[in-house]
């Protein structure tokens, strides 16, 4: 049936004014259709006047489309108490039972009102069968016009929420990447540093443009290679070594058979970022944060560890980190659904701290 | 203009560099002044502000082991009576999260980083002011203690999912204790100490962790360290120190409310 929309988040939203449009709108084609089968019978002989058969198509119409309307929204109700996930079409196998049993219903009703109308008297040839089957074709054709409409609508509306999605994810990757804290600690380090040592700021103001360019690179295309990825780590973790001095000590591992596998850009960065903000920097200390890449079981492990104060020990971080973790989840399950994860757990060793580790599939870059 | 004013002052910042600066700019814009060596982590600047009494201390609001606000917290608690005045502070911050310019510099000034020079040297004239027609002590630490609560009002970490349960464990045993028959929970060191009419257990958790998941109407923190459920108190009595002493029902042990939450207890 409609899987698609079985994913509550990308059920459309349909608000009464929506809905009253296009109830308004199934009420417009279905009394054109009406009028339609009404020329037609007209124009086959079926109908000897034009005007009775019309009246007769258009209540027969109508009463048909009033029972497999309230039919269907009973039956999708249902669907959505049962499972969740709305889109107001029940799917075919329901569809098919209520169009027949309510077109007959319809068909029966419509036909004894028209007889009433007309001042016909009633119950004189109730069934008349090749009519009887017409109206059940015309039904199906009308509610598959239905149907085609609303399925276009819903895809407009995944199609409309996936883009918000990433449009909103690249918003909060551009706000975690240029952190107010990070960015004018940085500057008010760079200031001194012009004074103190020009070489040294020089070569400190690189690693700023280049985290920066990687930042804004990074934020316009779905991937990068791994290679890239750590050398904008690098940019990163050297910033940060200016501002922490000995308590910062970066390793990186990357594998050369590794270095152009393909991964989301920027995606260990707020995972670094929590390692110093919530390991290391609280730890008088400090200490080490080794960034390594692997290939195990066919998949591609990343992983960020700290030796700082450990998960546990930080109480006011909880909030912060959060929201860089939400952030690498969410972008993994946009590109890579079920088949990536991350996971944070205590570091085993006695080194201690704190081990963030993502896998993902081996996708080239 | 200003006569020269002698003056201890203490720098805490972490980072080596922004240290370096700001002794460098305030050596050259405040001759007199005579700076402590930097302390690099709030434990240390708390630390050397109670041994030497400096009369002006900067501190960085982010450091490790206590941040900036924990270090001015720790010492309007535990700064020592009928010593020197109560020191003025500068917090200094890279990104104001605190809305401290909303505060008056008489009692408590701010930097934003990168520091510039003439904010510096405004900041510099504000405490030379203050230094030298200093107001009585009591009146300065009160204003001060004043806007360190605001303070730390807008520090406080959003309210927690309500915890209802301590689970203590010693051993292998996990003892229960429902949350409302804690008489009060005390900071100790990288624990903290869960008292009840009957018994007390220790749980590896810092107060700053269980604080937000504690209902504030019910238990009240009456002291960095301390936070105990209000309807077991049955008297305050207030101190020379401005300190109050709390007695508990049914429990010998007192507790001391700090000047920082004494106004906590008044007569209605």
């Amino acid at each position: 049936m409609n899987t698609r929309a079985d994913n509550p988040s990308m059920a459309p939203s349909t608000s009464p004014k929506s809905l009253r449009l296009s109830m308004a709108i199934r009420a417009g084609i279905n009394q054109i259709a009406c009028v339609l089968i009404a020329v037609m019978l007209w124009l086959f002989g079926i109908d000897k006047g034009f005007w009775s058969g019309l009246v007769f198509s258009l209540l027969i119409g109508n009463f048909c489309w009033l029972f497999i309307d309230v039919g269907r929204a009973v039956v999708a109700g249902w669907l959505y108490r049962q499972h969740g996930g709305s889109t107001g079409w029940p799917g075919w196998p329901w569809m098919a039972p209520i169009v027949v049993i309510g077109t007959v219903f319809g068909y029966l009703l419509g036909h004894a009102a028209a007889r009433a109308v007309l001042g016909l008297p009633a119950g004189v040839a109730l069934v008349h069968t090749p009519v009887l089957m017409f109206s059940v074709l015309a039904a199906m054709v009308v509610s598959y016009i239905f149907y085609a409409r609303e399925r276009l609508h819903i895809q407009q509306l995944q199609a409309e929420a996936a883009e918000r999605l990433a449009s909103e994810l690249q918003l909060k990757l551009l706000q975690s990447q240029l952190e107010p804290h990070m960015l004018f600690n940085t500057l008010a380090n760079l200031r001194v540093l012009i004074g103190l040592d020009p070489a040294q700021a020089q070569a400190m103001l690189d690693h700023l443009i280049a985290f920066l360019r990687s930042t804004l690179a990074g934020t316009r295309v779905d991937r990068h290679a791994l290679a890239q990825e750590f050398d904008a780590l690098r940019d990163y973790l050297a910033l940060m070594a200016v501002r922490m001095g000995a308590r910062l000590q970066p390793s990186f591992d990357l594998p050369a058979d590794l270095a152009q596998l393909g991964v989301p850009p920027l995606l260990l960065q707020p995972l670094v970022e929590n390692a110093i903000k919530h390991g290391l920097e609280p730890k008088i200390e400090g200490g080490r944060i080794d960034i390594s890449a692997r290939r195990d079981a066919g998949r591609l492990q990343l992983r960020v560890r700290d030796t700082g104060i450990g998960l546990a020990a930080d109480g006011t971080g909880t909030a912060g980190s959060k929201f860089g973790l939400e952030l690498v989840r969410e972008r993994l399950a946009r590109l890579y659904g079920d088949s990536a994860s991350l996971t944070l757990s205590a570091a085993t060793d006695a080194d201690g701290g704190t081990e963030a580790l993502i896998q993902l599939p081996l996708t080239p870059a | 203009m200003n006569t020269p004013t002698t003056a201890t002052a203490l720098i805490a910042e972490d980072e080596p560099l922004l240290a370096t600066a700001l002794r460098a700019d305030l050596a050259a814009l405040w001759p007199a002044l005579k700076l402590l060596p930097t302390a690099a982590d709030g434990q240390t600047a708390l630390d050397t502000a109670l041994a030497l009494q400096p009369e002006v201390c900067f501190l960085d609001i982010r450091m490790p082991a206590l941040s900036g606000l924990e270090v001015a917290t720790a010492l309007a608690e535990d700064w020592p009576d009928g010593g020197r005045p109560f020191p003025l502070l500068v917090f200094v911050t890279a990104y104001d999260q605190y809305a401290l310019q909303a505060f008056d510099a008489q009692a408590v000034d701010y930097l934003v980083k990168p520091v510039q020079r003439d904010r510096l040297a405004g900041c510099v004239q504000r405490l030379q002011q203050r230094l030298a027609q200093r107001s009585p002590p009591a009146e300065a630490l009160a204003q001060t203690l004043d806007q360190l609560r605001s303070l730390l009002g807008q520090a406080a970490a959003p309210a927690a999912p309500r915890l209802q349960v301590i689970q203590a464990q010693v051993g292998s045993l996990v003892h229960l204790v429902p949350v409302d028959q804690v008489l009060y929970f005390e900071a100790a060191d990288k624990y903290v100490r869960v008292v009840t009419a009957e018994r007390e257990h220790l749980i590896r958790a810092s107060l700053r962790e269980l604080l937000p998941q504690l209902d504030p109407a019910v238990f009240w923190q009456v002291h960095r360290g301390t936070v105990v459920q209000a309807r077991n108190i049955v008297s305050a009595r207030r101190e020379e120190s401005g300190k109050v002493t709390l007695t508990l029902a049914g429990h010998p042990e007192k507790l001391v409310a700090s000047r920082l939450y004494a106004h906590l207890f008044k007569g209605m």
